[in-house]
């Protein structure tokens, strides 16, 4: 189908971006950013926008810069920036791996990290690395900025704390330590199709113990998040098989997964165990 | 505004000015507005990979984008693939390696091939597997299509002749 009509605005800048997003906020104003899962939307007709603020040529708007502690992600931030690694470290390969996963080739060329955090699908990688690395995410209004912390950012599928005038002006990924560890695991059933399930897991090894455990899920509940239960099992302990085995148990008892047509709540919940059990092994490779 | 306004970008090298209304999709000002029906849609939302172009170099969903959005942009479409009657390395390697049935399907994964190959010539066999999953096609069973586009890589990076 063909997308309703709308006004399309074009700022160049921060300022006039979200003035307009004052103006016209209550309006059904949107943001335009890659428009990967924005124009699908429209095309359905679920959504009708009024008015679309597209960012594509706001010339403030960064893209990566990577800082001493942090890797800072501007709205322009495209999914193929990170095909890359962004920074020698474990962040910029972890990223890089990560990325992959996100639908196709085409669609990461214009696709954003911001609009996945704005989009917030609960089986969004990009989501999924905010929340388990706990990003800072800054927004901007017309009123001036704030920073959100990714914990309480998403606050249910498709629901984040942007207000309406807001938009998403950067996150901030906190680099990982030199030598920590990190490892990616999800089940889709077609090759670029949303996960059932994920999982991230983060660590590292200090005189043959784990320290500093990161485990988040994705895709399973209405929002990606740390498990604190999983996290619980790894600390202090030596890694190997039987330990993921039980901090992946430990998940699939802690999680409250969500029931759809493509998997049962039972189902879903096991598979976030089974990921986080491969996550933890694809971090001891 | 709601209203039509002019967008210019160029396609294949030439210069286009088409009057839009902001809801057109590029993919629609492609066929509709620049008489270029080499481009095709199937899904209209980014899922099938039919209306695959190159925006400025990269491979994108032309029906994930409107046309007001091209402004200045290069555009790269199917019709722009030969060099006059001299077929592009990916073109003829799709011929020999049977790699196209009912031809639907056959611009979009042209231009995905050549936006990714001309990104990335080193790019490895299981990057190319990953890659071209990104369009769908309901003959071939995809086995020719790999074929063929390792085949053209190979080609352009023996350089022409
Ligand atoms: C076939 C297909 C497969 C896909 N598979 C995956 C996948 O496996 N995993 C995945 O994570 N995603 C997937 N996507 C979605 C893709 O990653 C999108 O790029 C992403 O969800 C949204 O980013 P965008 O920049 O395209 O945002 P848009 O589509 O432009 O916007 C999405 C929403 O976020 C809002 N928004 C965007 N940017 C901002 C901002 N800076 N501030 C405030 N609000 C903003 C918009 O108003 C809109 O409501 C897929 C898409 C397609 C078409
Ligand atoms: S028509 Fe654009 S992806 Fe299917
Ligand atoms: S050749 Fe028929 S869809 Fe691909």
């Amino acid at each position: 189908m063909k997308p309703a009509p709308f006004t399309h605005h074009l700022p160049g800048t921060v300022d006039e971006a979200a003035s307009l997003l004052a103006a016209h906020a209550g309006e059904d104003a949107r943001i335009l950013a890659g428009g990967q899962s924005l124009v699908p939307t429209m095309a359905f007709r679920l959504a009708r926008p009024a008015h679309l603020i597209d960012v594509n040529r706001v010339s403030d708007l960064g893209t990566v810069a990577v800082g001493e502690d942090a890797i800072g992600i501007g709205a322009l931030a495209r999914h193929g920036d990170f095909h890359r690694p962004v920074e020698d470290g474990p962040l910029g390969a972890l990223l890089s791996a990560v990325v992959r996963h996100i639908g196709h080739y085409p669609i990461r060329m214009r696709g954003t990290f911001c609009g996945s955090l704005a989009h917030a699908d609960p089986a969004s990688e990009w989501c999924l690395v905010a929340a388990t690395l706990d990003a800072r995410l800054t927004a901007r209004s017309a009123g001036g900025e704030r920073e959100i912390a990714a914990g309480s950012f998403f606050e249910w599928a498709m629901v984040t704390a942007l207000a309406e005038d807001e938009l998403l002006l950067r996150a901030d990924l906190p680099r990982l330590a030199a030598d920590a560890r990190w490892g990616f695991c999800e089940f889709a059933r077609r090759a670029g199709d949303f996960a059932l399930a994920m999982a991230l897991a983060v660590y590292r090894v200090e005189e043959g113990a784990i320290v500093e455990p990161r485990v988040g899920v994705g895709g399973v509940e209405a929002c990606p998040r740390r498990i604190p239960e999983g996290e619980a099992v790894l600390a202090g302990r030596a890694p190997g098989p039987a330990l993921f085995r039980e901090a992946g148990a430990a998940v699939a008892d802690a999680v409250d997964a969500v029931s759809d047509v493509h998997a049962s709540a039972l189902y879903r919940g096991e598979l976030a165990g089974v990921m986080v059990e491969r996550a933890l092994a694809d971090a001891a490779r | 505004m709601t209203a039509p306004r002019d967008v210019s970008f160029t396609v294949n090298g030439e210069a286009r000015s088409v009057r839009v209304e902001p809801r057109k999709t590029l993919a629609d000002a492609i066929r509709e507005d620049c008489g270029l029906t080499g481009t095709h849609l199937g899904c209209e939302h980014g899922v099938c990979g039919a209306c695959t172009i190159l925006l400025d170099g990269a491979p994108v969903r032309s029906c994930l984008m409107f046309a007001a959005q091209a402004e200045g942009a290069e555009l790269r479409t199917v019709e722009g693939l030969a060099d006059g009657e001299t077929l592009h390395p990916l073109q003829q390697a799709f011929i020999d390696c049977h790699a196209l049935q009912c031809g639907f399907c056959t611009p979009g994964f042209l231009m995905l091939a050549a936006g990714v190959l001309e990104r990335e010539p080193d790019i490895d066999e299981e990057g190319l597997r990953e890659a071209l999953a990104s369009n769908l096609c309901r003959c071939t069973g995809y086995l020719n299509i790999l074929d063929a586009v390792k085949a053209a890589a190979a080609a352009m990076k023996a350089g022409p002749g």
